[in-house]
């Protein structure tokens, strides 16, 4: 019933006035994520200078006590004085460090000192990236499935299937993830342990680094999608369940409409809240799993975040942040602006006519 | 009255057990001193130390029973901070409207949409050395903007109820109007709202201990499986250096959930089962025979 008021509601907006309302929504969600986006600059900006006393002072005094010889610890503390800018006020180097951005340059590695950051990363995202999204995809497309049955067969399948998908969704990804380990890496030794390939050998392009890569790969891989089953089946579960009680499911029940149809129109109503979790799980794509990663030793985002952060590499750790939220903004944007071309209703509650 | 199910009970059954595990566990077995060095590097479980010993040989148990202990005062301490922020800003939102609610529901938004491990993970650094007071401080005011932007939706449909113009003409003010017809409507949800704070505070503050940046000085269940990590008892077999903390925070975070949801079934009634044996009817009962079926 309400769907269809708000349809007739939507068909008779003038066309001209819907196309301006849609640029004028565009526009609006376009500030707030920019917004957004400086929030976490400037968070990102902000929060290390606040540590005590000089950031660098503070990072190289934590070199000195690594063991980094003395001359090299003046060579790195001019560096990073002068690359932060330090004897200048703060907003002019809030400007340094927004136009560095700009250009892709997040600075230079403290603790592997000619390296540069976007390198860094850039060696690492590939490992995360291949990690996280097949488990996403595969994991979106059983778990669905396996709520939407559990939902319309009931019983003890529902039961079982649904206490059985509540228990990996709210399992802690990385409690999984170590017992997993212990169990088909050393108890049962079947699956290497460490790291995303042999020790020995190195990433290239060739039929034996593959293999290799892909037997460290099911490990990892098989605890991020146990997660991603569980949630999206609970998730589906209870709108399917939420549908199948509502007033236009027992309207077409009365209509003597079968089965299969009904089911349909209830997975359509189901699906778009859950399209909408794999949009958003896909911005979670570079920072989903760091713990996995930490856990297997798989060289991706999350091992380099903890190594920076055990070595207090700055530069690193800020970077990674930045292109943690960077990757969900963007994916939270894309989300909006696809809802707003989609779905008139929620142009229209945007400028209040509801 | 709604039944409360199966489920529920064993939930806050579990709930309970892991609770008095934390609080009333280091009164009662006082085998070991916090810190004490009982053995050497992953000694096996035995007689004196229960679970074994971890690797700079302390009691795993003892471990454990204070690693609770943190975690669960981290997980009430900021669950009971995210709570609160997020009922007073959203309670003031949805009640106020106008400018008000669109300045509250903007920060809101904005701090929504910067994903909470960062913001975790640079203030975790900008502290230096942090306290489970702080940790916990920290974690709740990053997380409460969704309970905020929830409680806004509740706290607008509320706003127009009759009851709400009955006590603004017998002259009640804003403050009183919001403590006493607004907020005990909300109660339910408010409830629910904790119960997913403290659990989500819970497994932050483990994954940020994994990420090496825990509360200082002290033990917590994260802290824990950080030291498991870091020193390889995972892959040299010493399963009881790892295996109870994280028995312990699945436990604690499935139960959690399971609180949660039988809750929401409880509120919900929508949500139970009951709906589909109202399937074979052709028409849905009138409400009182619902009712009847939900007692």
């Amino acid at each position: 019933m309400a769907l269809t008021a708000d349809l007739t509601a939507g068909t008779a907006e003038a066309e001209a006035p819907a196309r301006s309302g849609l640029l004028r929504y565009l526009g609006r969600k376009a500030a707030w994520y920019l917004g957004a986006l400086l929030v976490a600059v400037l968070l990102n900006f902000l929060l290390p200078r606040l540590i005590p006393g000089n950031p660098v002072d503070a990072i190289v005094a934590g070199l000195g006590r690594g063991g980094v010889e003395g001359s090299q610890l003046h060579a790195i503390h001019a560096h990073y004085v002068h690359e932060f800018g330090l004897d200048k006020p703060l907003w002019q180097q809030f400007l340094v460090h927004l136009g560095h951005l700009v250009h892709g340059d997040l600075g230079t590695s403290f603790a592997q000192s000619p390296a540069s950051v976007s390198g860094l990363i850039a060696q690492a995202l590939p490992w995360s990236i291949a990690l996280q999204l097949p488990a996403i995809l595969i994991g979106w497309l059983v778990g669905n499935g396996l709520g939407a049955v559990a939902a319309y067969r009931g019983g003890w399948f529902d039961r079982g299937a649904f206490l059985g998908s509540l228990f990996t969704s709210s399992m802690p990804y990385y409690c999984l993830a170590i017992l997993l380990l212990y169990l088909l890496a050393v108890a049962v030794p079947v699956l290497p342990p460490t790291g995303g390939y042999s020790f020995g050998n190195s990433p290239e392009l060739s039929a034996d680094f593959v293999l290799d890569a892909l037997t460290h790969y099911w490990l990892p891989f098989l605890s991020l999608v146990l997660v991603f089953v569980g949630g999206q089946a609970v998730g589906m579960r209870s709108m399917a369940v939420y549908e199948l009680g509502s007033d236009y499911v027992n309207y077409g029940r009365g209509l003597g409409l079968r089965d299969r149809t009904i089911v349909r129109y209830i997975f359509r109503n189901a699906m778009l809240p859950q399209v909408t979790g794999l949009a958003l799980s896909i911005g979670t794509l570079v920072g989903g799993a760091l713990i996995t990663e930490i856990v297997f030793s798989y060289p991706g985002v999350g091992t380099l975040l903890f190594t920076a952060i055990s070595q207090n590499d700055y530069p690193v750790v800020a970077g990674l942040t930045l292109l943690i939220a960077v990757a969900v903004l963007v994916a939270n944007f894309c989300v909006e602006i696809a809802y707003g071309i989609i779905d008139p209703r929620i142009r229209a509650a945007s400028r209040g006519e509801r | 009255m709604t039944r409360l199910t199966p489920r529920f009970h064993v939930a806050a059954g579990i709930v309970a057990a892991v609770l008095l595990f934390g609080l009333l566990g280091p009164l009662v077995f006082r085998g070991h001193a916090l810190g004490a060095v009982v053995g050497g590097l992953y000694d096996h479980p035995s007689g004196s130390a229960w679970l074994g010993t971890d690797n700079i040989g302390h009691d795993v148990f003892t471990n454990l029973m204070y690693g609770t202990r943190t975690s669960l005062t981290i997980g009430l301490v900021a669950g009971l901070f995210a709570t609160l922020i997020g009922v007073v800003v959203g309670t003031l939102a949805g009640y106020r409207g106008g400018a008000v609610e669109e300045a509250l529901m903007g920060v809101t938004n904005v701090i929504l949409a910067i994903p909470s491990i960062v913001v975790l993970i640079l203030i975790s650094i900008a502290l230096g050395t942090r306290s489970t007071l702080a940790m916990a401080v920290v974690l709740g005011v990053t997380s409460w903007p969704w309970t905020a932007r929830a409680v806004r939706a509740q706290a607008a449909s509320v706003r127009t109820r009759e009851h709400l113009d009955v006590a603004r003409l017998s002259g009640a003010g804003t403050f009183s109007l919001i403590c006493y017809d607004v907020v005990p409507y909300m109660l339910s949800y408010l409830c629910m709202a904790f119960v997913l704070q403290v659990s989500s505070a819970v497994l932050n503050e483990a994954a940020l201990s994994m990420l090496g940046l825990g509360p200082s000085g002290g033990v917590s269940l994260g802290i824990m499986l950080h030291w498991a990590l870091a020193w390889e008892s995972v892959r040299t077999g010493a399963w009881w250096a790892f295996v109870p903390p994280t028995v312990l925070l699945t436990l604690l975070a499935f139960a959690l959930l399971m609180l949660q949801s039988s809750l929401d079934e409880v509120f919900n009634p929508r949500l139970r089962r009951f709906v589909r044996r109202r399937r074979t009817t052709v028409a849905a009962p009138p409400p009182a025979v619902r009712k009847a079926e939900a007692a």
